[in-house]
């Protein structure tokens, strides 16, 4: 039995060394090639990780512009929309029922002529030069006008979640229509709307994908383009959706975080 | 504006109607029957397989849907040509269209959305009732076939109208993988015709009826069906 074990001993006339040498060998092989599988996404030329980085960054702007632009409008909807008289109401009603049964898709290309063409008809008519707009400027106009009818109705169902005797207590005290609105009531909707809007932001994000059928430069055309150069389309694409996913998860942590931060004072919630 | 291209092209936007509803269709009945089990792990059990229908419902739920159909159809598909023997089976006249991509990915998504609902529904099903069945001496089989699934299913149904009306609003995405459902049929027209508002316009007006359609048929159904009662 010993010496059956001998044939194993590491040193000459032992065998044991060379097996080890040959796990090692396989070992860095098998390293070496996943290493090659995963050279297109290297960072610099001529991997295309920094692509993608940029397109990540181009998404994260489009995203935030949209958002933003997306709750101006929906903080301007839901008022109007609870103190407008019907001219107005109805505009809104129209406003958000169609940009909710639309696909995006055919609003994004709608918005996206009519914005231009719109533009361009008033700046030839002041005597300027016709100009393109460019894509961030765009997607962001577009995503965040679409956005906009999504956050009317959140806001307005935060509003309507403010207990009335709230603000008939600020009127009662002796604050004007806007000091009431302003110091009791945003503050008091923004716990009730913070789960939409939560939703909202992780909706832009992938929304903004979009932007690629149209030909704008972010994330999952930046993606198409290596896919397509590269013809190694399965790992892009799952390399995008990791990046994407990333996105997410984080904004999801951070939501959670402004939430509770809201929340704080409040009755917990059974 | 200028209509006079729509009689020539009005049967093409016909079959693209066709399309998109077989889509639609197909897609909600391969999701929803996949969202079940997904929903029913992540209550009962066991551990792993209720982390996997998590991560799931995470990553549909996390990455754009373009991206995914995007993945299946070019990154899934490109996988499959280099498979030996793949080329003399049966599947492959299936594998080599778009249409099944395009099913495949918006089922996944619906079954990822869906997935986290019929969750909440499982669990929301009143403890008495699974006892009360177990007390008759129904088999575990038989609790969920008579009474869990059923009382789960009631509870997901006003839901069924957003997500039919969400994965319509989705079809549109299956053009950027060659299949030509209406929207697809609408860019065919701008590239010949060079028109740009028309068809945009024709296109979303057919999905504001579609949309319709959908909303005063569900509401029709759900007056029909009897209402839960709560106590």
């Amino acid at each position: 039995m010993e010496n059956a074990l001998d044939l194993l001993a590491l040193s000459p006339p032992g065998w044991g060394g060379n097996l080890l040498r040959g796990l090692w060998s396989t070992f860095q092989t098998t390293l070496h090639s996943m290493e090659n599988a995963l050279e297109p996404l290297a960072l610099s030329p001529p991997g295309w990780g920094g692509n993608l980085l940029r397109g990540l960054w181009s998404t994260f702007q489009i995203a935030a512009g949209a958002y933003a632009l997306g709750l101006t409008l929906g903080l301007f909807g839901a008022f109007g929309k609870i103190y407008g008289g019907p001219v107005l109401r109805g505009t809104l009603a129209v406003y958000t029922t169609v940009i909710r049964a639309v696909p995006e898709l055919v609003l994004i290309l709608l918005l996206y002529y009519l914005g231009t063409d719109l533009l361009n008809i008033a700046l030839t008519s002041m005597g300027f030069e016709r100009i393109d707009i460019s894509g961030l400027w765009a997607g962001i106009y577009v995503i965040g006008f679409v956005q906009g009818a999504y956050s009317t109705e959140v806001l307005r169902g935060a509003f309507q979640a403010v207990p009335f005797g709230q603000i008939e207590a600020a009127r009662a005290i002796g604050m004007s229509a806007f000091k009431a609105h302003w110091r009791i009531i945003l503050p008091a909707m923004v716990p009730f709307a913070i789960p939409g809007l939560a939703n909202l932001w992780l909706i832009a994000t992938k929304e903004t994908a979009l932007l690629a059928v149209v030909g704008f430069s972010e994330l999952a055309l930046e993606t198409k383009q290596a896919a397509g150069a590269t013809k190694s389309y399965f790992l892009f694409y799952c390399a995008a959706g990791a990046l994407y996913l990333l996105l997410s998860l984080v904004s999801t942590g951070v939501f959670s975080l402004v939430e509770r931060h809201f929340r704080r004072g409040q009755p917990q919630q059974s | 504006m200028d209509w006079s291209w729509l009689p020539e092209y009005l049967p093409r936007f016909g079959e693209g109607l066709w399309l998109t509803i077989q889509l639609l269709f197909w897609s909600i009945l391969i999701g929803m029957s996949l969202a079940i089990p997904i929903g029913l792990v992540q209550v009962t059990g066991p551990r792993p397989l209720a982390w996997l229908a998590r991560g799931f419902t995470t990553v549909i739920r996390g990455t754009p849907l373009l991206i995914q159909l995007w993945l299946i159809y070019y990154g899934v598909g490109s996988l499959f040509p280099s498979m030996p023997g793949i080329r003399d089976s049966f599947l492959w006249p299936y594998l080599r269209e778009a249409f099944p991509y395009a099913v495949l990915a918006f089922s996944l998504s619906v079954a990822g959305y869906e997935g986290e609902i019929m969750r909440g529904a499982f669990r929301g099903v009143p403890k008495g009732e699974l006892e009360a069945a177990r007390a008759v001496g129904m088999t575990p089989f038989q609790v969920l076939r008579r009474v869990w699934l059923p009382r789960a299913l009631q509870n997901t149904f006003p839901t069924l109208t957003g997500e039919f009306i969400l994965t319509l609003k989705a079809t549109p995405l299956a053009a950027t993988i060659t299949v030509f459902e209406v929207y697809g049929i609408g860019s065919i027209v701008r590239q010949e015709t060079y028109k740009i508002y028309e068809p945009l316009l024709f296109v979303a007006a057919i999905y504001l009826c579609l949309t319709g359609v959908l909303v005063l048929g569900f509401r029709y159904l759900e007056n029909r069906i009897p209402k839960q009662t709560r106590s």
